[in-house]
């Protein structure tokens, strides 16, 4: 039994949809960039999904790239995060509007 | 057979607990959700013939990104949101949009169904993917990659570093 490689797309559109509504909708920085990373993890399913249907390895290469680019994205987000939180002393996104004019 | 039920509960596991990040007002709730997401995504990179992406995404993701949210949530003792999430006529639209953006690519994406044969016969072995990786196509994007983390590293530590 072959699985739908369909259904492995739409759940990824789902997964990413689901990331948008998190970002749009939450304040808390760290909530945040969680639902990025839920997005990163819908188009990596994406990638091995549509890597199995065509029967090209390439696709896993890209997930491992878009891995590493998540883990240096965490990294520094945080970092900024705790650089904000220690100037703040929130984790409102709507208190950050310092570049704003 | 079980293939099928198996990759169903493990999409209904990822689509609620996605559901739980976002719906969740307690950020450390919504790092736990995430980890459940994250584990079974990975069990269905398995099911998709994928065993050395499943593996790292246990290791990476659920293993050291989480881990890393987790520090940061315990360091700064994040309070519980107190105002309701954020409401206005634009958001409205721009939600009612995304929403029938995504009802289209669903459409799509079922009506197009079987127009390529899935292969029966698919390598994603560790050592294809590694073959295929450390081959001068990808080899230079490899070690480039090592210096972005770098560069990442000494700019997290640098970010967070305490002001004299």
């Amino acid at each position: 039994m072959t699985l739908p490689v369909e259904h492995a797309v739409l759940l990824s559109v789902a997964l990413f949809a689901i990331g948008v509504v998190g970002v749009f909708l939450r304040r808390n920085v760290i909530t945040i960039l969680m639902c990025i990373e839920l997005m990163l993890n819908a188009a990596n399913l994406a990638f091995v999904a549509f890597s199995r249907a065509l029967g090209a390895l390439d696709g896993q290469i890209l997930v491992f790239f878009v891995m590493t680019v998540a883990a240096a994205e965490a990294a520094v987000g945080l970092a900024i995060v705790i650089a904000l939180h220690r100037h703040k002393d929130t984790l409102d996104v709507d208190a950050f509007n310092i570049l704003k004019w | 057979m079980l293939d099928a039920i198996v990759f169903y509960g493990l999409a209904a596991l990822a689509l609620a607990s996605a559901a739980g990040v976002v719906a969740q007002k307690n950020p450390t709730y919504s790092a736990f959700s995430l980890i459940v997401t994250l584990c079974s995504l990975s069990g269905i990179y398995g099911l998709l013939g994928s065993p050395f992406i499943a593996v790292l995404q246990i290791v990476v993701y659920a293993g050291a990104i989480m881990v890393l949210f987790l520090f940061v949530i315990m360091l700064l003792r994040v309070k519980q949101e107190d105002h309701p999430a954020r409401e206005g006529r634009l958001l409205k639209g721009v939600a009612f949009g995304l929403g029938l953006l995504l009802a289209l690519q669903m459409t799509v994406v079922l009506a197009a169904r079987g127009g390529t044969p899935i292969p029966s016969i698919y390598e994603a072995s560790t050592p294809a993917v590694a073959r295929l990786l450390f081959a001068p196509r990808f080899l230079y994007v490899f070690e480039a990659t090592s210096i972005l983390i770098l560069a990442a590293l000494v700019g997290a530590v640098a970010l967070a570093k305490k002001e004299p």
